[in-house]
């Protein structure tokens, strides 16, 4: 993984490329934390933006379809007086290597600085950030069950305005677990912010054998699970990932594992309770559950504005430092 | 060799000016905004003193900076805190040293992103020349001639201490 680490970091230690939470510091996770904590207060202003990135380019390349996330990036790109432009590119092409390093290269061709991806392989924004030029930045959208570290990093940013001291916290991260990207960027993001506790639960199948290998406590009872947590991170039921085989059927599902509200009391009472949408309303979370006074699901939306436009400039700024310098 | 200022003489000198600034022009919605870090430990002490009722404004202009390109972003002080507008106020602008003057010229452009104040006087407790941009304070404590080698050091908030040091010999 050592490479991995390297590709990130500038040599003088700072974010050239956000690609995954596993490999980075906790300063670095902190330093975007208090960097978003400051773009928060531009959103909530008359004029929601700043001249940082003016005259800057960056493209969201989409290969896989998204509504919340990508606008959020184009919102946050706007915010920070970047031209953003959103490309949706449809994965059908059957060589994806070469069609990509196509794509990519009239796009740098277009002089753009920065890239956001978002791609079904896993690992795609590793190969672009790879082959891009030095003068690009590449931020990770989501790649295939790999990591959506933005979305952690928005989820640890929800967290810390509910709770100051990340080290108290129990948290609880339910459903699946196996095709989530997002899950695999929290678990890093929670156990480099040095939480309490993080703990899996789900069924047998949605839940991949090296969990126990990341020093998370797996449960397979939804209650027992929830006893003592301050957090409940619901993860949506990845239909359109789902070949047949690993449930018997949705109304089955949220039986065991749907969060009711009956379900949420098992937690503690000031327990709040995250999803990073879209929701399957009656699937995994019951509705009264997500529109209730516990839920927080919405300020995850708008604290990803503030968690991307910290990426953001963080990556452009480093990257322009270290060619102001050679 | 360390050099130390009277800080206390120089508040107490620049708010008996802005008092009398304030009187003058009855300005009676006057906002006092302290830029991170210096100038607002500075505004407190002159807020205190004049005995302001108002909110008293922080403003973080890292976002505002135009040297981003070239060091990429500051470590984060504190958010800006303003009123969700200023229209119409008239803004007293804190900061500790007025050098090449882009720091306040960044500062400028933000508050005008909260809207269109009535009028907007500078205030710093030192103004040590060097100016890169046609910026001048209207409310200076005092105005010191540094050495090539020489550094102004503000520490604070309280004590609030203000020194001319030797860089060679701080390092």
């Amino acid at each position: 993984m050592g490479y991995r680490n390297n590709v990130q970091l500038t040599p003088d230690k700072r974010l050239k490329h956000f690609l995954s939470i596993e490999g980075l510091p906790r300063s670095i996770l902190v330093e975007i934390l208090d960097t978003a904590e400051n773009f928060a207060q531009v959103g909530e202003r008359a004029i929601k933006k700043v001249p940082i990135l003016r005259g800057k380019t960056i493209v969201n390349l989409f290969f896989e379809n998204s509504t919340r996330t990508r606008t959020t990036f184009e919102l946050a790109a706007k915010r920070l007086s970047a031209d953003v432009l959103t490309m949706n590119i449809s994965t059908s092409a059957t060589s994806k290597g070469e069609s990509l390093l196509d794509t990519l290269n009239n796009l740098e061709a277009m002089q753009s600085d920065m890239f956001v991806v978002r791609h079904a392989s896993s690992g795609a924004a590793y190969f672009i950030a790879k082959h891009a030029p030095d003068h690009i930045s590449v931020v990770n959208a989501g790649d295939g069950c790999h990591e959506h570290p933005t979305q952690a990093m928005l989820d640890m940013f929800t967290i810390r305005r509910h709770f100051a001291d990340f080290s108290k916290l129990k948290i609880a991260i339910v459903g699946d677990l196996h095709h989530s990207r997002v899950a695999r960027s929290q678990i890093h993001a929670l156990t480099t912010l040095g939480v309490n506790e993080v703990r899996v639960i789900g069924p047998n199948t949605l839940i991949p054998n090296e969990m126990s290998k990341l020093g998370v406590h797996l449960y397979h009872d939804l209650c027992k699970g929830l006893r003592d947590v301050d957090v409940v991170i619901m993860l949506r039921l990845q239909k359109e990932r789902m070949d047949g085989g690993f449930l018997p059927s949705e109304k089955e599902y949220f039986q065991t594992f749907g969060l009711t509200e009956q379900k949420l009391s098992c937690a503690k009472p000031n327990a709040i309770v995250m999803h990073p949408g879209p929701i399957n309303r009656g699937v995994e979370i019951a509705s009264e559950v997500a529109n209730g006074k516990q839920s927080v699901i919405l300020q995850q939306v708008t604290n990803g504005i503030a968690v991307r436009m910290a990426v953001m400039s963080m990556t452009m700024g480093s990257h322009l430092a270290a060619e102001n310098k050679s | 060799m360390t050099q130390y200022l009277d800080v206390e003489k120089k508040i107490k000198s620049l708010s008996h000016d802005l008092h009398e600034y304030i009187e003058q022009r009855q300005l009676d919605d006057v906002l006092m905004v302290g830029i991170h870090t210096g100038g607002v430990w500075v505004a407190k002490r002159l807020y205190q003193s004049l005995e302001l009722t108002s909110q008293l404004a922080e403003l973080n202009i890292s976002f505002y900076r135009d040297d981003f390109t070239r060091i990429g972003m500051h470590p984060q002080v504190q958010p800006s805190k303003l009123p969700a507008t200023v229209d119409g106020r008239h803004i007293i602008l804190v900061d500790d040293v007025l050098y090449t003057g882009r720091t306040i010229k960044a500062a400028l452009h933000e508050i005008f992103d909260y809207g269109r104040p009535a009028s907007v006087a500078l205030v710093v407790l030192i103004d040590r020349g060097g100016r890169e941009l046609p910026i001048q304070a209207d409310f200076v404590g005092r105005k010191v001639v540094l050495e090539k080698n020489q550094q102004i050091k503000l520490t604070g908030p309280t004590p609030l201490e203000l020194s001319i040091v030797d860089a060679r010999a701080d390092r």
